[in-house]
Parts: C-alpha cells; sequence; structure tokens
C-alpha cells in the first residue's frame, strides 16, 4: 500500500516489490473457491447417489406403482407412498392458498405509503422475526393452542358445509387443514419479505409515471407495480412453497400421521416428511429403502418446483 | 417581487404561490401565468425551485408528505388545491413527462394505451394507439413492432413513447422536466421539433438547463435564481418572466443577463 506520491528516483520495477504476493494471493484464492464449488456439487452427487443406491430394493420392488399405493404395511412388507405425495401437496397447496394473498397484500400495504414509516418499522421486524421462529415451536403452539381455538371453526364448516367432500369429516383434533393454517403462518414471512423487497426496489419513475398519467393508487398497485415486480413475487412463492413441501417438525406434530388419501381436509392425513421423520427410527431392510424412496419423491418434488420458479421467472423477465 | 402576470388568456395561473418542505422554503413568492398554446421554459441554476414549482401544477408534489404549497395554483379558473379537487382528475388533464424515460414494462402498444384504458376511453384504442405515437413522432420506427417491450427502445426513442402516451388522454397541458437532459444531441433536437408541433394543440411548460434549448423551443421564458435569506437558508423565486426574445435579448434585470451570459449557473 503505497499512499505518498510517486517517487521520481524510484523505477517501476522497484515499486512494483507487493506484486508478487498480491498475485500469489489471487492465484491461491482462486484455487480454494474453485475446490469449494467443486464439492459442493460432489456433496449433491453424493446425496442423489446414496439415496438411489439405499431406494433400489423398494424401487425394484414396487416400481412406479409405489406412487399410487396406499399401503403402509411393515408386517407383510407392502409400502406406497400415495397418501403422503397427497398430504405434501395438498397441505403446501392450502398453505400457499391462505398466504400468497395475504403475504402479497401485507406487503402492498407495507411498500405503498399506507403507513407511517414510525409504524411501519415495527411491523416489518415483527414479520422478519415470525421467520426466525423455530418450527418445532409452531408446532408444538399449534398443537396446544392454535388448533384447540379454531377447532369450533372446523366444526362449523363440517356442520354446515359438510356436504362439499372438503369438509365431509367430524374435524379431529389434528388434521389436514389446521396444519396447513399453521404451515401458512411459518411460511408467510418469506412471500412477505421478499415480494416487499421486490416492490420496494422498484424503480420510482415508474410510480411518478403512473401517478403522472391520472393513475389511482390502486391502479399504479394492480396494473404497473405488481406486474413490474411479478417475478420477485413468484419467486417469493416458489420459495414458500419449496420450504412448504419439506417442512417437516410441524406437520409430523399436527397433521396426525393418518395413512390415508382422504378427500376431506378436516381428516388426518400426512405427509411425505412427517412419514419419514415418524418412522426412521425402527425402520431397517425394505422399509428403511421405502423410506428412502419417499426422501427421493421429496427430492425429485422440490427440484420440480424449483425448475419451475426458474423457467416462470425468466419469462417474466424476458417481458420486462 | 416582480409582478410579472401577463393579461393574455392564461390556462395556469400561479398567484403568490410559495412552497415548503417541511419548515424548508423551496420557492418563494412566485406570480406567474402560463397562456394557453404557448411553450413556457423555465430556466435557472440548479436549486433554484423550477422543478418544484413543475411538480406543483400537477399536484405530483402531493407524494411528498411533507410538501405544501402556499399561495393559489388556478387551472382553467379553479383551485388547484381546493380540498373538493381530486389530484387524480387534475394529472389527467395536465399531464407530465419525466427527466429520465420511463417507460412502464410493458409492450410499446400497452405503454401508450394505459392512460386510456384507466381513463375509461370508449372509443377506438388502436387508433388513439397510432394516432399518438404518430404525433410524437415515434410510429414509423416502431409501427411493426407494437408488441415490443417499451424498454427495447433506444432513449430517445423511450422519451418519445413517454410523450406519446402522455398526449393520449388529450391533456390541455403537459409539463416537461428537463426532458433531454438523458438524451443525446440527435434525440434531442427530435424532441425539440416534437414541442413545436405540439404548441398547436396542447399548451406546454418545460423545465430546462439548457438555454440554447429554452431559446430555441420557447415563446416566453421565466428565470429562476436561488436566493438566501439574512439567516443564511436558500429559496428559490422569480427574477424575470418575459417573451422569450426580450429574455434572450434584452432582459430588464441584471441577474437574467448574467445568467443568459454564462456568468454564474
Amino acid at each position: 500500500m503505497k499512499t505518498q506520491p510517486p517517487n521520481s528516483t524510484e523505477t517501476l520495477l522497484e515499486a512494483s516489490t507487493q506484486f508478487k504476493v498480491v498475485r500469489s494471493i489471487d492465484k491461491n484464492f482462486r484455487r480454494v473457491t474453485f475446490g469449494l464449488a467443486i464439492g459442493i456439487g460432489l456433496i449433491l452427487v453424493w446425496i442423489t447417489y446414496s439415496l438411489l443406491v439405499i431406494a433400489l430394493p423398494a424401487i425394484q420392488t414396487f416400481g412406479l406403482g409405489f406412487l399410487v399405493d396406499s399401503t403402509w404395511d411393515p408386517v407383510k412388507n407392502i409400502y406406497g407412498a400415495l397418501p403422503h405425495v397427497y398430504g405434501t401437496i395438498l397441505s403446501s397447496f392450502l398453505a400457499l392458498l391462505f398466504s400468497v394473498p395475504l403475504g402479497v397484500g401485507v406487503a402492498i400495504f407495507l411498500t405503498e405509503n399506507f403507513l407511517a414509516p414510525k409504524i411501519l418499522q415495527p411491523i416489518a421486524l415483527t414479520i422478519e422475526l415470525l421467520a426466525a421462529i423455530p418450527s418445532v415451536v409452531y408446532g408444538l403452539w399449534g398443537l396446544f393452542v392454535f388448533l384447540p381455538a379454531i377447532k369450533p371453526l372446523f366444526q362449523g364448516l363440517n356442520h354446515n358445509f359438510g356436504w362439499i367432500p372438503f369438509f365431509s369429516t367430524e374435524p379431529g383434533g389434528r388434521q389436514l387443514l389446521g396444519a396447513s393454517l399453521v404451515l401458512a403462518i411459518m411460511i408467510l414471512p418469506t412471500i412477505i419479505a421478499i415480494s416487499r423487497d421486490t416492490l420496494t426496489s422498484l424503480p420510482p419513475k415508474l410510480r411518478q409515471g403512473a401517478y403522472g398519467l391520472g393513475a389511482t393508487r390502486w391502479e399504479t398497485i394492480m396494473l404497473v407495480l405488481l406486474p413490474a415486480a411479478l417475478s420477485g413475487i413468484v419467486g417469493s412463492i416458489m420459495l414458500a412453497l419449496g420450504r412448504a413441501l419439506g417442512e417437516t417438525m410441524a406437520m409430523a406434530m399436527l397433521i396426525g400421521n393418518a395413512n390415508q388419501a382422504n378427500i376431506s381436509w378436516l381428516a388426518p392425513a400426512s405427509t411425505l416428511s412427517s412419514l419419514i421423520a415418524n418412522q426412521f427410527g425402527e425402520a431397517s431392510g425394505l422399509q428403511k429403502s421405502s423410506l428412502f424412496y419417499e426422501a427421493l419423491i421429496l427430492m425429485v418434488l422440490t427440484l420440480l418446483v424449483n425448475i419451475f420458479a426458474q423457467m416462470l421467472v425468466s419469462r417474466f423477465q424476458q417481458v420486462e | 417581487m416582480v409582478d410579472t402576470r401577463t393579461d393574455k388568456e392564461s390556462i395556469i395561473k400561479t398567484d403568490n404561490v410559495s412552497i415548503f418542505y417541511g419548515a424548508f422554503q423551496a420557492v418563494r413568492n412566485v406570480f406567474l401565468d402560463i397562456p394557453k398554446n404557448n411553450v413556457v421554459a423555465f430556466i435557472g441554476p440548479s436549486g433554484c425551485g423550477k422543478s418544484t414549482l413543475l411538480r406543483c401544477y400537477n399536484r405530483l408534489n402531493d407524494l411528498i408528505p411533507s410538501a405544501k404549497v402556499q399561495g393559489q395554483i388556478t387551472y382553467n379558473g379553479t383551485n388547484l388545491y381546493d380540498p373538493r379537487i381530486d389530484p387524480v382528475e387534475v394529472r389527467r388533464r395536465i399531464g407530465m413527462v419525466f427527466q429520465q424515460p420511463n417507460p412502464f414494462p410493458k409492450s410499446i402498444y400497452d405503454n401508450v394505451a394505459f392512460g386510456l384504458k384507466i381513463s375509461g376511453f370508449q372509443g377506438n384504442i388502436d387508433e388513439r394507439v397510432e394516432k399518438s405515437l404518430r404525433k410524437a413522432a415515434l410510429w414509423d420506427e416502431v409501427k411493426d413492432k407494437l408488441q415490443a417491450s417499451g424498454l427495447s427502445l433506444s432513449g430517445g426513442q423511450q422519451q418519445r413513447l413517454c410523450i406519446a402516451r402522455t398526449i393520449a388522454v388529450e391533456p390541455e397541458v403537459i409539463l416537461m422536466d428537463e426532458p433531454c437532459s438523458a438524451l443525446d444531441p440527435i434525440s434531442t433536437v427530435q424532441i425539440e421539433n416534437l414541442i413545436h408541433e405540439l404548441k398547436e394543440k396542447f399548451t406546454i411548460v418545460i423545465v430546462t438547463h439548457n438555454m440554447q434549448q429554452a431559446a430555441r423551443v420557447s415563446d416566453k421564458t421565466a428565470f429562476f435564481n436561488a436566493g438566501a435569506d439574512d439567516g443564511g437558508s436558500r429559496f428559490g423565486y422569480l427574477v424575470e418572466y418575459d417573451d422569450t426574445r426580450t429574455i434572450f435579448g434584452s432582459p430588464k434585470q441584471e441577474k437574467t443577463q448574467e445568467y443568459i451570459s454564462g456568468r454564474f449557473g
């Protein structure tokens, strides 16, 4: 580090003494980061490979029929993943159904000058904190506080709308809809935080342009800002979906772990991850292999969601 | 303060207007009337409040919570800041073109049609879009790619798209806030030619840093300057407002003479 002006008696070569060190630091840094980058890729390959190897007996025994079979019988050694795939997808879908409108709405509310900054900061902070709560805490709270509290609502749904298949069973303490609601609360901060960041990062000139043309606040939001922020909002939803699909602890505690694919949302169910969490301890042989098969399905499912998200986001960016 | 109101038919009257941001006074005691179907240029050094005043003409300063307007601005005889006036309606009659071209991330067609759609335009949208693009001297360049994104155009084309978008809703007045400052010389000439043509139908108020531009495009010129009071706080004020020929030929105020001959600013 030379901060003095160049000395005229010093030659260019003499002044370059540090260069060798700088160059070697550069070179080594590149080697280390390159190695780490390769390492991460290798770990991904390793995980996928070992899942495949251990799941292989189950794959050979049940084939793709595993996906549409709802037996899970360790005594007869017959296994199928249908209830778990069904529970995973349905609970995530229901969670999104609640959290997307709410999350995007809150993000709009937090960015478009509806509130004074003084009130805004604590609210934004609270939302970020919501994301920091461990899922086991959500599970415990859901089981002992939230589900008992909204049980009357579920009973009302069953009594008044029982003719709709989705509400056709008497709600128990633990069931799919209740678990999905807690899941919705868990993924809400992801949607809010990323949608909010996208909305605040839109150039102010976009807002001014819309207002300058005589757009009302809602026209500006609905017709200009939301379309412009769509890629970020879709991205946030996909991230939230990824989390919802893989969420284990809270689901294992709340969904009831029933091995059934019931049309009714008020019936207990199970998910891929809750099943694995419940059974890995005593599993061996084909059962263990089947659990790995389920893990593989879960991985492929989240992978598909991610690829789909990337495709959506890049398509919206092209439109922009 | 010099009272520079004119007797000609004025579409906007600025009557003793001061503008504040919180406790800070940005513009002090401006009297200035905009005659119909004229181009009026606001010139002056940075921080003299010319853009601030411009933004008050279509109530865009409402978006800044601390901004406050004192005095009276009337548009066709109606007080713009009457509490019963909906600022959205003001902006539909008094359009604005900004310093940075700001097309929406939508197609060229949708950019121009945006204002029509939100104002519940009943006529033929296709026709109006074409007419507006023609008037903005952009039609020949984009007629084959109306569905392409507005952001795919060059800076000068984007600015003309923004002008097309503004004139599509047929406002009476168009405010231009340094519309050429982000553009190259060729695009600047195109916009200036456009301003000459638009004058037939619209009243234009243009803020510019470029004195030659003001001399080229405007009928009347207002020179603003930044002053400081005894307490040292700065504010903008109107020095002189007259026909452009007079301002650049034989200004009455010494400050104006100094500014246009390039001695400060």
